[in-house]
């Protein structure tokens, strides 16, 4: 399994893997919002938990159908099924791949964006803390979709319907945490459900991605 | 070790298109399915290989004994021939790759990325691919197309090792490798006689 990470993170990292991809999606967000909505600070602070959930969102779920379609396309899905690893692990360690492609780059470059959104001072660890806890969910969410979608050529789109409902509770608990954060009122309890969402997640959903593949590859 | 297949159906889109397949192989045979297009012998390598279910019969091996090569060769473009062997050997767990490197002369290629292979050469190492898996029963999809003919030697060559360390192989193919431990098995006779696709104009099927 440790083999297929790192074989997966070369891919990323290398040409046309598309690593920079989500985080360039979130700089252009984040540089184009104060254009549309003017330079007010105090506005702009307010919103800015929001569009930088939002933005996140939208820069994982980009990048999701390579998380299946590429394997599938070049035959390794197949050979990958009938290896040793099991298949719940194959779909496990995708999804962290993706994570540390997609997701870490965004928390790690979070502070800098909330910076060009005039994110009050107190918003900062919050809004780093709920992307650290959050962006797993969308990974794991993102593969079930992709296992969901893997056999339809330009899934994208059905992929992208199937996951943003499922995306919603991880939105709506981090923008809260970022938004209580700001406000300066304690944000123990979404970052809680937070947390519960991403472990859920991680826990439960490979099995159910695994199977989903399972009768995909038929 | 011996491969039994008895009484194996097999189906398609949830259509069978074989049924009553039977067949053994033992250590150091191969086996070559024969057939016309569409028969069948692709859903019958997959079912083997474990990644769909049979209708019905049984397989005397696990899955866990077969090494698949289908059409597509699962090679990543960007990474090099030497990485893409290196990944499917540590998957494998196995660490040797030099074995299937020289096996397939793929020596003067190892740190070329795999996109800029050649088809016959992508295909080359697909075939040495099977070498780092360390798994006696292959099962392959016609595994000669877009061979030259001294890769095709290769390839035979690289059977009959394979045959004589007590490997067994399955494979659908319409070039005669020279193999004399090869048994044909036409699968005609298997052909699925189904009351229902009588019934269906086969255009809409």
């Amino acid at each position: 399994m440790m083999a297929l990470l790192r074989r997966d993170l070369t891919l990323a990292v290398r040409a046309g893997g598309g690593f920079g991809l989500g985080l360039s999606f979130f700089l252009i967000v984040v540089v184009l919002v104060p254009f549309g909505v003017g330079p007010e600070t105090a506005l702009l602070g307010r919103i800015a938990p929001g569009i930088l959930w939002v933005a996140a969102l939208l820069a994982c779920l980009l990048s999701l159908d390579r998380i299946f379609s590429l394997d599938f396309e070049d035959g390794s899905l197949d050979l990958l099924a009938t290896s040793p690893l099991p298949l719940e692990g194959v779909v496990a360690s995708k999804a962290v791949a993706h994570w540390l492609a997609t997701g870490l780059p965004l928390v790690i470059a979070a502070p800098v964006f909330a910076l060009l959104m005039s994110l009050p001072q107190e918003g900062y660890g919050p809004i780093v803390l709920s992307l650290l806890l959050g962006t797993p969910a969308l990974s794991v969410i993102g593969a079930f979709g992709a296992a969901l979608t893997v056999g339809i050529k330009r899934g994208g789109l059905l992929l992208s319907l199937l996951v943003l409902p499922l995306y919603v509770p991880t939105l709506i608990f981090g923008a809260e945490v970022a938004r209580r954060g700001v406000e300066g009122q304690g944000y123990g309890p979404p970052l809680l459900m937070l947390a519960g969402i991403s472990f859920a997640a991680l826990a439960l959903l490979p099995f159910a991605s695994a199977a989903v593949l399972r009768v995909n590859l038929r | 070790m011996e491969l039994v297949v008895q009484d194996l159906s097999v189906a398609r889109g949830g259509l069978p298109v074989l049924s009553g397949v039977s067949f053994s192989v033992s250590q150091g045979q191969a086996l070559v399915l024969r057939g016309p297009n569409g028969i069948g012998k692709t859903t019958l390598l997959r079912t083997l290989a474990g990644l769909q279910p049979a209708l019905s019969g049984n397989i005397s091996l696990d899955r866990e004994a077969m090494a698949y090569a289908a059409h597509i060769d699962g090679i990543k473009s960007t990474l090099t021939v030497e990485e893409n062997l290196n990944f499917w050997a540590d998957v494998f767990e196995l660490n040797e790759i030099e074995h299937a490197i020289a096996c397939f002369e793929l020596g003067s290629l190892r740190s070329r990325p795999a996109g800029l292979l050649s088809a016959g050469q992508k295909r080359r190492l697909g075939l040495a691919r099977l070498l780092v898996t360390g798994r006696p029963v292959w099962i392959l999809d016609e595994p000669t197309v877009s061979l030259d003919q001294a890769a095709v030697a290769l390839f035979g060559a690289a059977v009959k090792a394979h045959l004589a360390q007590g490997g067994l192989a399955i494979m659908a193919t319409h070039i005669d490798l020279g193999l004399e431990e090869a048994l044909p098995l036409e699968l005609g006779q298997f052909r699925a006689r189904s009351t229902l696709a009588d019934n269906f104009d086969e255009a809409f099927l």
